[in-house]
């Protein structure tokens, strides 16, 4: 049976729904490993056993986090080679993204991004230009290194739980010589909303929203949705670039996103056109973003916005 | 500030990575039996125009290419790709390098990283490179893998996605912004670096820009020009094939409305009705 190393960085007290994908994939290929990196908590490691790790690793090093990729990208190699794993998922951020590729040519391994479902062969789907197309491809190496996007599959506990032990993989010592190291790190305030490319809906704002995002905050909190924006927005300084959605921002991919006051430019589009569910809100009813709503509202999002928040709050009180 | 701290740095040689890609004004495709990006419509990536202002300020601070610095426009890919080199010459690169070979087409991340690779060692047999600078994505193939690729095949450290560059002799201070904290990265030169387009404005080409990029010379590489047999890339050479390609159906509108009072309260039926409330 095939071996599948995860690679979960630094999970915290409690593991992400995107790591409890790659859980659930692993099992549908093979047996499941895992190498973390930071602290594992109980809570975590308990939930890794209901997930079917086999086995646990860890590396030797604690200062990996300080540097960026490459001596994450070492640790994993040894990591693979300890496990015998001829499969190594990741998750799709750019970070993620980044391991993956140095990992690769460390171990002379195929790299395969944005994967959004892999056959029990191997064979991976993945979305490419901005999901205009779905391809279907393999690693023709030994070893094959997926990154996956997040809300893939629906997390599933294995049916028999398994209680690993962590095992130490030696960190290469040369491994940070030659990687840039992290000197300072300023933690921005925590907005409290889901992780942009995580989350199952998004609201996402645009030169309409004027410089207010106050009715889409609103919104999204009475929704549990994180806010995205365009890059018009995002350049008029009235929210952080890292909340910007498309060709030159994030790609997100929820079950429903509300976009308000864009016009839904290609290069938006690009972000967003693999949304479930598209909901649409622009005062001109030329725009092109009504072409690919499956709900359109032409109408003023200070209005619309607004109500739609309250009947969402009163249906939540009534149930 | 006299006989104080004030070291004199030495002349700079940046790589700055171009591409040509289709323009993402239009709709793109992907073509042929290898199912690779149709670029015949094509231009320089927007992205690197970033990464091509970044190396010009760096080697303007440092008195220009008068003083020796160098900022070389490297690009692969086949006939058109060097549009994308004559673009950069444009807009003020001091060298520009097409690194052309047919074994080249189909190459995945890891076999472009390679030849990409094995072409910096050969621009840096005379002097050292110090710097290669990349844009944050390529805007098509959107992998992302072949900075960090090329990095590990040089030996170099990666800092990617930068929002600022500093260099101070031989070590560069960089800012990258996540979702959620904001840090300052140093590593030591020579380095890889890429940057986002917070990083600055990139110049346009001007008059003088353009003709004087006539007069600079583009340098065609092959594979034999830089030793790699051409085995290792292209398709063959690739560790990953693509099996099967569709285009994904298109998007239809839905339902239209125009508000007249009560829009919001249809959209929360339509949420419910779709089961996302």
């Amino acid at each position: 049976m095939a071996k599948v190393l995860v690679f979960i960085d630094t999970p915290g007290p409690a593991l992400k729904k995107s790591s409890l994908e790659l859980l659930t994939i692993a099992r549908s290929l093979g047996e499941p490993a895992v190498a973390f990196n930071g602290e594992l908590h109980d809570d975590v490691a308990a939930a890794l056993g209901e997930y079917g790790a086999q086995a646990l690793y860890r590396p030797s090093a604690n200062d990996l986090d300080d540097y960026l990729v490459g001596p994450k990208a070492s640790y994993l190699a040894a990591a693979v080679q300890s496990s015998g794993a001829t499969i190594v998922l990741a998750e799709n951020s750019a970070e993620g993204k980044e391991i993956a590729a140095r990992l690769g040519i460390k171990l002379g391994a195929g790299v395969i991004t944005d994967v959004v479902a892999v056959d029990p062969d191997g064979t991976a789907h993945k979305s490419v230009l901005a999901g205009s197309y779905m391809t279907t491809a393999r690693a023709t190496t030994p070893v094959a290194v997926l990154t996956v996007k997040a809300n893939s599959i629906t997390p599933e506990p294995a049916t028999t739980g398994t209680a690993p032990q962590a095992a130490t993989i030696e960190v290469p010592e040369t491994a940070n010589a030659a990687s840039a190291r992290i000197t300072a790190r300023n933690e921005k305030t925590a907005s409290g909303r889901p992780e942009l490319s995580e989350a199952r809906i998004v609201v996402a704002g645009g030169r309409g929203v004027d410089g207010d995002f106050g009715p889409l905050e609103d919104l999204a909190d009475a929704l549990g949705a994180a806010i995205g924006a365009s890059r018009a927005a995002t350049d008029a300084g009235w929210i952080g670039h890292d909340a910007q959605i498309g060709q030159t921002g994030k790609t997100v991919s929820p079950q429903l996103y509300i976009s308000a006051g864009i016009s839904g430019a290609i290069q938006q589009k690009a972000g967003m056109q693999t949304a479930k569910v598209i909901v649409a809100v622009n005062k001109d009813a030329e725009s092109p973003v009504f072409e690919i709503a499956d709900f359109g509202i032409v109408g003023d999002l200070f209005r619309v916005l607004p109500q739609a928040t309250e009947e969402i709050k009163k249906r939540k009180a009534d149930r | 500030m006299e006989g104080c701290c004030y070291t004199v740095e030495e002349t700079l040689k940046i790589i700055v990575l171009v591409k040509h890609v289709p323009d993402a004004q239009f709709d793109r495709h992907l073509s042929g039996g290898d199912k690779t990006t149709d670029r015949s419509e094509s231009i320089l990536s927007e992205l690197d125009e970033y990464a091509l202002e970044a190396a010009l300020q760096l080697i303007e601070a440092r008195g220009g290419e008068a003083a020796g610095n160098k900022v070389i426009a490297l690009s692969m890919g086949p006939a058109g790709a060097v549009n994308a080199v004559k673009k950069s010459l444009q807009i003020g690169a001091t060298e520009g390098v097409h690194l052309s070979d047919d074994a080249l087409a189909g190459s995945d991340a890891a076999a472009t990283s390679l030849a990409l690779a094995a072409a910096i060692r050969h621009l840096g047999a005379d002097a050292p490179v110090d710097l290669v600078l990349t844009g944050m994505a390529s805007t098509e193939g959107e992998t992302s893998l072949v900075p960090a690729q090329l990095a590990e095949r040089l030996g170099l450290p990666q800092v990617t996605f930068a929002s600022s560059l500093e260099l101070d002799g031989g070590k560069l201070t960089a800012r990258r912004d996540g979702d959620s904290h904001a840090d300052t990265v140093e590593a030591t030169l020579p380095a890889l670096v890429s940057v986002t387009d917070q990083i600055n404005d990139p110049r346009y080409p001007n008059f003088k820009g353009i003709m004087a990029a006539k007069k600079k010379s583009i340098t065609t590489l092959t594979l034999a020009d830089i030793g790699v047999d051409p085995g290792l890339v292209g398709l063959a050479g690739s560790w990953t094939a693509v099996e099967t390609a569709e285009a994904r159906p298109p998007r239809t509108a839905g339902t239209i409305i125009t508000d007249e009072g009560d829009a919001g309260i249809k959209l929360v039926e339509f949420l419910a009705a779709q089961k996302l409330l």
